[in-house]
């Protein structure tokens, strides 16, 4: 991780004197461990501040949208997933960008780490064979990455960059033999009164703070329809039917186009997995238009062209 | 669509979807007919209805 950070220093450092771009996206520490925060590096002392760890699992590409100035940015596998998104959206153009790939190996879920902590956690250290050291107020202990891993990490099928000017190492062993969707097909297999009140439980402690969606590199509207008033498309209230409905349209804003980054449920103040119901229309859009998001600039998304044998067994 | 509001826990035979023209009359009275049987059988919907606020 070390070697990555100043390989990833030293091209910064480089782009910025060659003036190839303006400005730098990447990440640096945050003032808690476990929270790397997003930096816009524009000169070469703000450059060593760059880090990279396993608890980079902010999406980048959200501070891509409608940009003008050259940029490099740090991008992980699902980062230049969504680069390619906003490529394909005309939300930036290729030329402006030069992307530094980083091959993945996962991201630390916070929430994992601090479940199985007592005590404030003041240190977090991890070595390159996957040992992650917590060191608390109540004492120190080990774990093992694969045991804290991100869920959507640890079904992740694109860790390598689809889109990059320059690698910081060479490109990780993806995952060949992996059931990205376990939990939905479970979801699917219930009744109609199972899934309701799954889903009853499951956003019962949303309290609308919108994070998911700001989190989001998708969610780019000026206005978002939840902030509309005029017309007023949805309930602003706690009522479980107008938290429903918000995650339902999030979700469906999303559809073809979300590289299940875990940006949502990571930004959730109250841990809600409100991936899988972005994870279902990603399985229908395998299922159906063999489409998978994100993977190269030169495809048009699914449900932006038509195709004679389009599915259209719903229909009546 | 249907897909997702199904995963949500509404029910199948809730939600339809046709194609009708404008000329196939025949069709649009069948269609109709056909749905408002399944929704009948299903009952009122008395699970996605926002309850009204309470005010003291």
């Amino acid at each position: 991780m070390i070697t990555y950070s100043n390989k990833i220093k030293e091209i910064a450092k480089r782009l910025l004197k060659e003036c190839r771009a303006e400005m730098v996206i990447g990440f640096r520490k945050g003032s808690i461990p476990m929270m790397n925060e997003p930096c816009f590096v524009r000169t070469d002392e703000q450059a060593d501040d760059l880090v990279w760890d396993s608890h980079c699992g902010i999406n980048l590409a959200n501070y891509l949208t409608s940009r003008d100035e050259k940029i490099a940015i740090v991008a992980k596998g699902c980062d230049s997933r969504n680069i390619v998104n906003h490529i394909v959206e005309n939300k930036i153009n290729r030329e402006q960008l030069y992307i530094i790939g980083v091959p993945c190996q996962g991201m630390v879920d916070k929430r994992k780490i601090l479940a199985q902590t007592e005590g404030e956690v003041l240190q977090i250290t991890e070595t390159e064979n996957g040992q992650i050291t917590v060191k608390s107020a109540n004492g120190e202990k080990t774990f093992s990455k694969s045991d804290v891993i991100q869920q959507n990490c640890s079904v992740c099928i694109q860790p390598n960059p689809v889109l990059y000017d320059e690698m910081v190492a060479d490109p990780v062993q993806g995952q060949t033999d992996i059931d990205q969707f376990a939990d939905v097909r479970a979801l699917e297999a219930m009744s109609t009164e199972e899934k309701r009140a799954y889903f009853d439980e499951l956003l019962a402690p949303c309290i609308r703070c919108y994070a998911c969606r700001n989190a989001c590199p998708l969610c780019y509207c000026p206005t978002c329809f939840v902030d509309e008033s005029k017309p007023q498309w949805l309930g602003k209230s706690q009522d479980i039917m107008d938290i429903k409905t918000f995650h339902f349209l999030r979700a469906y804003h999303c559809a073809g186009r979300c590289t299940d980054c875990g940006a949502c449920e990571r930004a959730c103040p109250v841990g809600i997995n409100m991936r899988i119901l972005t994870k279902k229309l990603n399985k229908d859009c395998l299922d159906l238009y063999d489409w998978q998001a994100g993977m190269s600039i030169d495809k048009r998304p699914a449900l932006d062209v038509y195709q004679t044998n389009d599915p259209e067994k719903f229909i009546k | 669509m249907k897909n997702l509001l199904e995963l949500m826990g509404v029910e199948p035979d809730r939600i339809h979807f046709s194609w009708i023209s404008s000329a196939e009359s025949t069709k649009f009275v069948q269609v109709v007919n056909e749905i408002a049987e399944k929704v009948k059988a299903l009952g009122p919907n008395r699970h996605f209805v926002k309850q009204e606020a309470k005010v003291a």
